[in-house]
């Protein structure tokens, strides 16, 4: 039973990753209809530099955070005014091969910068393991702080799309964009915005997830983002509480079926579960209907 | 037969030429001893590639959806023809009706595959189906990865844990390993052989996009719901070219597994990052353009070989080559720029 509490724990622990990845992704589509798939990559360059923050150059962590939310952000903001704004009355084909040709570019430049060899990512986390019922139940730091971050990410996020006029306009500019433009609703900005959000919240999700798995490499945001895009498709893609939902189950189950089936087939066990929700709900736990006219 | 048919006709024809120019070229080069062994161990991949793109080109061009799965069905039509050939190695067959057998199997699991999976997954759209096809390519890899498969008198012996799980019997040998896949694949593909399957599958693709099923194909792309109301089966039409795609994706798998001695399902080569390869050959040759699709393949397999003496840096080049090419190709600002100067030419033209 402790055991099982254990993996259930570090589940949603690894499902908030997942969680404030997807929402990146989720926050994109909804805005642009675009798949940014460089999204794992941000991640992975925000992991890269909070680790050259702390571990050499020495600084705060609060700081490291800092610092590599900012690269984060200023990064998605360059990426969606070179390669996609150009795009952005084009086929959504062709903007999905770019988002891949801007993933391919990350990779390799980390590459060269870094070498393919994992650095070892010091944990963020300094809070000592909390033992519950006699130290029968462990749970790790990173577990607790993950879940914490996760929950606040949520709540924020949501407070600030329905409470403020920024978040309003992300709304506006996600039904309709010439309808928000007439609405003076600055359609370019506002995306740019959305870019940089995600983007923060990727470099928080990147450091999380390196405090919990501290091997970082030029490939360590590919897994983690493709996961994380299932789960904002298993939520039901655009949705923003969706998204948490999806991230969530996915981690659990990920964790779980790890635990209990087989470590080789959990990527399996994970799709599958992804296919058997979309052919009950075709878009998603909480996605829209959208009804097809003539 | 009206003007149209003529120029389609002529078109595929065409096409064929060039196929069959290209290869006497290469086999003129290859004669004379003027191609490098690098250049040689590229000419069936080339192959390969190129009847993955253009069997992916049906999916995504010709019936409008997008597929992010195709490495999976050449990584079954891959396995299955590899397991096929081991199995009857020691059989005294000759090589080419051994090699003609696993390339049936392997078109045959991959095109049944195909239809097993298009059935379920073909009533989604868009972004949905491009996620689901990703997945299914990672659960096929995955699956395959932890497969074990042996065979002593007693039979065949399968395990989805380890190999401890079976005992084989004496003179039992492993087919498939786990992660370490198939070892000992006889080498069946050559040039001449890939080249004359990429042929094979342009005819069968080409005539199927020009045959009356293709035509309602397509209708069906444009305005699906205009297509049913005169009666199209509009299913039953998306799943028949979701499985001939998977069933070419399937022999490219043959040629793939019969290429090299040994064989495992990495994501390198299996993975959604080979899917995603496919895709970009299509569509950087042009969505529903089969010439286009070849030539990108060829050029974007060459280039990051052609780019080794950069060493580090051919990736990063690759990478920015594509996003360029895409933003060229694409961006509506630049398509604009493009037509100004080519207009600007054509005025010359009339005043000269």
């Amino acid at each position: 039973m402790m055991s099982f509490i254990s993996y259930l724990l570090s589940g949603i622990s690894l499902g908030s990753v997942y969680a404030i990845i997807a929402l990146g992704y989720t926050m994109v589509y909804g805005i642009a209809k675009m798949l940014n798939f460089a999204h794992g990559d941000v991640l992975m360059v925000g992991s890269y530099t909070a680790f050259i923050a702390f571990n050499q150059m020495g600084l705060p962590i609060p700081l490291a955070v800092l610092l590599s939310m900012a690269v984060c952000t200023a990064l998605g903001v360059l990426i969606e005014r070179i390669a996609y704004k150009p795009l952005r009355n084009a086929n959504a084909l062709a903007v999905l091969i770019t988002a891949i040709g801007v993933s391919y570019l990350l990779q390799n430049l980390a590459l060269l910068l870094f070498s393919a060899n994992p650095k070892s990512f010091t944990s963020f986390v300094k809070i000592s393991p909390i033992k519950l019922s006699g130290g029968n139940l462990v749970i790790s730091g990173e577990t607790v702080v993950t879940i914490i971050v996760g929950a606040l990410v949520a709540v924020f996020l949501l407070l600030f799309i329905h409470k403020t006029k920024a978040g309003q306009a992300m709304l506006a500019v996600s039904e309709d964009k010439g309808a928000a433009s007439l609405m003076g609703v600055n359609v370019n900005a506002t995306i740019a915005m959305t870019f940089a959000i995600g983007s923060a919240l990727a470099s928080v999700a990147g450091i999380l997830l390196c405090s919990a798995y501290p091997s970082l490499t030029p490939t360590t945001g590919a897994m983690p983002g493709i996961k994380a895009f299932v789960a904002a498709v298993l939520g039901g893609i655009g949705s923003i509480p969706g998204a948490f939902i999806g991230g969530i189950l996915l981690g659990i189950l990920e964790n779980l079926s790890k635990a209990y089936i087989s470590s080789k087939l959990s990527d399996a066990i994970v799709f599958s579960v992804l296919i058997v929700v979309l052919l009950i709900k075709p878009t998603g736990i909480l996605g829209k209907k959208i009804m097809e006219k003539v | 037969m009206n003007k149209t048919r003529l120029k389609q006709s002529k078109e595929i024809f065409l096409n064929y030429g060039i196929l069959i120019l290209v290869y006497l070229v290469v086999q003129f080069f290859l004669q004379a001893g003027s191609v490098s062994s690098l250049m040689k161990g590229l000419l069936v991949p080339l192959c390969i590639y190129s009847i993955l793109a253009i069997s992916l080109n049906l999916v995504v061009g010709i019936s409008g959806e997008l597929s992010l799965g195709h490495a999976g069905f050449m990584c079954v039509g891959a396995f299955s023809s590899a397991t096929c050939s081991m199995l009857l190695k020691g059989s005294g067959l000759p090589p080419i009706l051994l090699f003609c057998i696993a390339l049936f199997v392997g078109a045959l699991s991959a095109g049944v595959l195909g239809i097993l999976i298009g059935i379920p997954v073909l009533r989604l759209k868009g972004d949905y189906l491009a996620i689901v096809t990703l997945a299914f390519g990672e659960i096929i890899k995955n699956l395959i990865n932890a497969l074990y498969f042996g065979v002593d008198k007693a039979g065949w012996h399968f395990s989805l844990k380890d190999s401890n799980a079976i005992s084989l019997g004496e003179g039992g040998t492993w087919i498939i390993k786990g992660a370490q896949g198939i070892t000992g694949t006889p080498k069946y593909s050559n040039f001449t052989i890939g080249m004359i399957l990429l042929i094979l599958s342009m005819i069968f693709i080409q005539h199927f996009i020009h045959s009356r099923t293709g035509r309602a194909v397509m209708a069906i792309r444009d305005n699906r719901i205009a297509a049913e109301s005169i009666g199209l089966p509009v299913t039953k039409l998306k799943l028949l070219c979701f499985s001939i795609s998977a069933a070419f994706a399937g022999i490219a798998g043959v040629l793939y597994a019969h290429n090299l001695s040994s064989l495992q399902a990495l994501p390198k080569n299996f993975g959604y990052n080979q899917s995603i390869m496919i895709l970009v050959f299509v569509v950087l040759g042009g969505i529903g353009n089969m010439r286009g699709s070849i030539l990108a393949a060829v050029v974007l397999t060459l280039l990051p070989e052609m780019l080794r003496s950069l060493n580090d840096y051919r990736m990063l080049i690759y990478a920015v080559v594509l996003i360029l090419m895409m933003l060229f190709t694409s961006a509506p600002s630049f398509i604009a720029f493009r037509k100004n100067i080519l207009q600007k030419f054509r005025k010359k033209e009339v005043t000269a």
